[in-house]
């Protein structure tokens, strides 16, 4: 019998379905890799098992016990742990210190260390290869122990089942090797993971099996061979062929002067690299992509050209440097980003989210950008009084993409506005990229689905742990880079 | 033996021997003004385990304090029962009505905690004052009894009770409790993925502070003799409570006790001065905020991490 069993589970979040009639099982000593693109869902599954959201419909099961619906702290008692993608150590105390919090029993009466509890946590300290480490400070760690230090935190547990959220983010390949082999190991001991990754690439080696997820759906379950040449699962990655399509005629003559200029851009968060010397270039009236898998940097390069991290190297606009402008001056200046994770005003209406966009604007200017966004999304006309947290996923990302046109940007930056979306709604996306490249505006494209930038794009830069890996036209990508982007 | 070579400790122990040792120099004014801050130390350690540890901002403190104070008052004033009785019912009332807050509150994210135990002191109040014929109103009421009419004896008192107050919750802050409660008040859905269950431990530091909140309340009352709301339940009091915790050092629980010592005898010696003193406390206060974030104790530095 399964381990652990989820049943037609689902979620929705106003008017956006995170997960729908979600079902998997989970034997003992068995790796399950949960994989899909941002936004399909994956991590909502996670908090759904671990009870820290609560389910709309389904069951969550643990060997016979029905957990649907009981807090987080019940469900890790009984057996049940989960590790997270970033990790929040106590600064102020020593690695042992942190790994014998979670040998604690949740009782008031913990008033005198008990000398069990700190032999335990140096064998766990030994078992994740931190022995040298217990008495540090966490924030003194290396980037890939501090990931150690979580997992030792998930091991003290005892825990039947292991919930490991994206264990090799910013690790390097060495690392990585490493830390499979210590995931590996769980293995023997007869524990269950569920283990969350973007692409079937990074995990393949390591798991039994992958369930791959896409717009809260399961869209295929089987060997990691068997899914990764599933054509709906390359369908959602690659978005279908990697030709460019009857869209990619050379449109060279289009481009203008340079308007965006990046050299040797490096960006790191903490002691993890995210951005290695990055190059880059947009001109006017051009439609720039740069594609690459969930965690290559696409988002770190525009949120460094945003202001709003850090950076080493150069970026300039219209010939000038950018270095310590703040993110209002920026945006001021005529670089907006439509964001990822969209970040819409949730309790404020489709007017008012669009009239915070143009708040800047001259009224007939105002009016005259106001009809230009409607007529891209006639949808948002209709949904004018609705709170922008009650749209679906598609609706946001036009309402998204519309206020940041009402700033009338010079450079339009979106950040993967496919994510997590249905191909229907995709193809809105897809009309209204064109009708804003057909009015010449400049626009650079963040995109993890490679043929949805391909088929828009006049030049493509391709971005692999946070190096261009490769640049050039549409054309010519699916020869230069062939298979190897899954 | 490694703790009789921690440089803190030896001191502590200097500074201990000092306070217990100072009646000998100092006049029975200046003990009267420390009494006062020793309790007000108690109030502002208190309030660290709270803020400190359990990450919850109480802006109630005087909530607590109050009811201990106004409980064990108006039992001393209304029946015969002992007053060391008075003083622990008192406290067992403060835990009571700490609960009672605590329990609906805690559910609650972030800043609105804040705000219900800001609402339950402005409740109080507006209770004493309604039901004055009882209370004493705005202006409270004098107690029979008195710990004591020497002010040496009721400085060793206060000085006992801060000590022992200290040592307990320092104590548990150090405990494996303390480093639960510091993993539920900074990440708390971590803790609660290590099957700790957030909303008991959180409770618990509450009653804890309630507790000694309570006691200190009702001490006080009776080394004044008298109780008001100004001097038990005003906002004005919580505000210099979280000074004093903050001025001190957030997660030291000892930095309560150093704030309140020094906000104490500041205004005391700045008296001269008259209302301008009350600026100039605050615009010091403001500087330590901005500049030394971490409180007098943060200058010190930290236990070195051993490689």
């Amino acid at each position: 019998m399964s381990l652990l069993k989820v049943t037609g589970l689902g979620k929705r979040f106003g008017g956006l379905i995170a997960v729908r009639d979600l079902s998997f099982s989970l034997d003992p000593g068995e790796i399950l890799g949960l994989i899909g693109p941002n936004g399909s869902g994956k991590s909502t599954t996670m908090g759904l098992v671990m009870g820290v959201i609560p389910p709309d419909t389904g069951s969550v099961r643990l060997g016979g016990t029905d957990m649907t619906g009981w807090a987080p702290h019940r469900v890790a008692k009984h057996g049940v742990s989960l590790m997270f993608q970033h990790s929040r150590p106590l600064r102020r105390h020593s690695v042992l210190e942190n790994i014998e919090l979670a040998l604690l029993p949740d009782s008031l009466w913990n008033f005198v260390p008990h000398p069990r509890v700190a032999r335990r946590a140096r064998e766990i300290a030994e078992r994740v290869g931190l022995e040298e480490f217990v008495e540090r400070w966490p924030e003194t760690l290396p980037y890939a122990h501090l990931r150690r230090l979580e997992l030792a935190k998930a091991i003290a547990r005892d825990p039947q089942v292991l919930l490991i959220d994206e264990p090799f983010a910013g690790l390097t390949m060495a690392e990585m090797r490493e830390f499979s082999a210590l995931i590996s190991s769980l293995r023997d001991e007869r524990r269950a993971v569920l283990l969350v990754d973007h692409n079937v690439k990074g995990v393949r080696a390591l798991v039994d099996r992958v369930l791959a997820m896409h717009v809260g759906s399961k869209i295929a379950e089987g060997t990691p061979d068997q899914v990764m040449s599933d054509p709906t699962v390359r369908s959602v990655y690659l978005g279908g062929s990697l030709d460019g399509g009857p869209e990619t005629a050379d449109r060279g003559a289009v481009a203008g002067p340079p308007l965006l200029q990046v050299e040797s851009l490096r960006v790191h968060y903490d002691r993890a690299q995210a951005l290695d010397g990055v190059d880059l270039e947009v001109r006017e009236g051009e439609l720039v992509s740069v594609v690459g898998l969930n965690g290559a940097g696409k988002t770190t390069l525009f949120n460094a050209v945003s202001g709003f991290v850090a950076h080493e190297g150069f970026i300039r606009w219209r010939g000038e440097s950018l270095d310590g402008a703040t993110p209002g001056a920026v945006a001021r200046a005529g670089i907006v980003q439509c964001p990822e994770s969209r970040e819409l005003f949730g309790d404020m209406t489709v007017a008012e989210n669009l009239e915070m966009g143009g708040y800047h604007l001259s009224r007939e200017d105002y009016a005259r950008q106001h009809a230009t966004v409607l007529a891209l999304f006639p949808i948002l006309a209709e949904r004018q009084r609705q709170t922008a947290r009650t749209l679906s996923g598609g609706e946001q990302q036009m309402l998204a993409i519309g206020r940041a046109l009402m700033t009338r940007p010079r450079l339009l930056i979106l950040d993967e506005p496919s994510m997590g979306l249905a191909p229907l709604v995709m193809e809105h996306i897809s009309t209204a990229i064109e009708a804003l490249r057909a009015e010449g505006v400049t626009v650079l494209l963040g995109e993890q689905n490679v043929s949805f930038a391909l088929r828009h794009s006049d030049r493509v830069y391709l971005l692999e742990q946070g190096r261009i890996a490769w640049q050039g036209a549409p054309g010519a990508f699916a020869e230069a880079t062939g298979e190897r982007y899954l | 033996m490694q703790w009789l070579r921690s440089p803190r400790l030896w001191v502590a122990a200097l500074a201990l021997v000092a306070m217990v040792l100072l009646p000998l120099w100092v006049s029975e004014y200046v003990l009267g003004v420390l009494t006062i801050a020793y309790y007000f130390g108690v109030f502002a350690m208190s309030w660290d385990l709270l803020f400190g540890y359990a990450g919850e901002v109480n802006f109630g403190p005087t909530f607590l304090i109050g009811i201990g104070a106004y409980v064990s008052g108006m039992l001393n004033i209304y029946t015969s029962v002992p007053m060391v009785l008075c003083i622990a019912a008192g406290a067992v009332a403060a835990v009571i009505a700490g609960v009672l807050l605590a329990l609906p509150a805690l559910r609650l994210r972030g800043a609105y905690f804040g705000l219900v135990t800001l609402v339950s002191v402005l409740i109080l109040q507006t209770v004493i004052v309604l039901f004055a014929s009882y209370t004493g109103g705005e202006i409270g009421f004098s107690v029979p009894s008195i710990l004591s009419i020497d002010s040496g004896v009721n400085y060793y008192y206060a000085l006992a009770f801060m000590v022992v107050s200290g040592m307990v919750l320092l104590a548990v802050a150090r405990s494996p409790m303390g480093l639960i409660l510091q993993a539920t008040g900074q990440d708390p859905l971590g803790a609660q993925a290590l099957g700790f269950n957030v909303t008991k431990h959180k409770l618990a530091a509450f009653c804890l502070s309630a507790l000694f909140s309570g006691l200190a309340g009702a001490l006080t009352i009776f080394y004044l003799g008298s109780v008001s709301v100004n001097t038990v339940v005003d906002l004005a009091v919580t505000v210099q409570i979280i000074i004093a915790a903050v001025l001190g050092g957030r997660r030291t629980i000892v930095g309560g006790a150093l704030g309140a010592i020094f906000l104490i005898v500041a205004a005391e010696y700045l008296r001269p001065i008259g209302e301008l003193s009350n600026l100039v406390v605050a615009a010091f206060a403001l500087i330590v905020l901005l500049f030394i974030p971490d409180g007098f104790l943060g200058l010190f530095p930290r236990r070195e991490a051993r490689s």
